[in-house]
């Protein structure tokens, strides 16, 4: 028997190179993406479904979709 | 998503922006797009001014994605980097001083109002028709055509930067955002540290 192994995908933020603009967080359907005091954006990966809104809009372009697996 | 309030600030810097074409002294206004964000940061320790206020960056957004007036590329690796960000905000605190040092010789009677507005810091647009005298000192009016200069300066390369690269990418480099973001780390208990 084969062992099932999900995979999903996420958006992961480069922290470091992230100007805390904000722009994910508007376009974030599921309200999952904020700015954490000011530094940078994280991103609750429970909420995360791997849309790529985020990706796309980050003028810096520090977010990026992995799948993962669970 | 339902908007708010705030969503419309663009309208606000248009009107700045537009403003500046028939009164310079109007510029003064823009004082609050420098105190606002600073006293956020200072005060809440957050970007909170970038996120939700900011409406240079909201107008940027619109002309660049709704309108299609961005070429929507990935911004070059070093104008996203700590060295470009922090020397183009020296840079801009130092052609703010000069702009306040220039005030200053206004003030101080050495030099005579000049009624230009300088463009990328070194071309010099007459701008006497949207000035038509003051109740102040002239000095007044100078820092007025000097500060309209920085917001003016700012708003045309955040032009360039959006039809070049994302319609946002003004603001991977704002000088306002990358100081509200070092008060935000100095503010902050864990320093640089994000995930918990």
């Amino acid at each position: 028997m084969q062992a099932k192994t999900k995979t999903r995908r996420n958006a992961f933020i480069d922290a470091d190179s992230c100007v805390a603009c904000g722009c994910c967080v508007k376009v974030c359907p599921l309200g999952a993406v904020s700015v954490f005091r000011g530094i940078a954006a994280r991103v609750d990966s429970k909420r995360c479904v791997g849309c790529g809104k985020c990706a796309k809009e980050c003028p810096a372009s520090v977010i990026t979709i992995r799948e993962v697996q669970e | 998503m339902k908007k708010r309030w705030y969503d419309y600030l663009w309208i606000v810097e248009l009107i700045y922006m537009a403003l500046g074409f028939f009164n310079i002294l109007f510029a003064w206004l823009g004082m609050l797009f420098f105190c606002i964000p600073l006293i956020i940061s200072l005060v809440r320790g957050t970007k909170g001014y970038c996120n939700r206020y900011c409406g240079r960056g909201q107008l940027f957004g619109l002309l660049g994605g709704r309108f299609g007036l961005s070429r929507k590329k990935d911004i070059p690796n070093w104008m996203k980097g700590k060295a470009f960000r922090y020397g183009f905000l020296i840079f801009f605190f130092v052609m703010f001083f000069q702009m306040l040092w220039n005030t200053y010789l206004v003030f101080a009677g050495v030099q005579d109002l000049r009624q230009a507005v300088t463009l990328l810091w070194t071309l010099k647009l007459p701008w006497h028709w949207a000035y038509h005298g003051t109740l102040f000192h002239p000095g007044v009016a100078q820092f007025a055509f000097g500060f309209y200069s920085v917001m003016l300066t700012s708003t045309i390369l955040g032009l360039i930067t959006m039809v070049l690269f994302k319609p946002r990418s003004w603001c991977v480099y704002c000088p306002m955002g990358t100081m509200t973001q070092l008060i935000c780390k100095a503010k902050s208990p864990k320093g640089n540290i994000v995930t918990e």
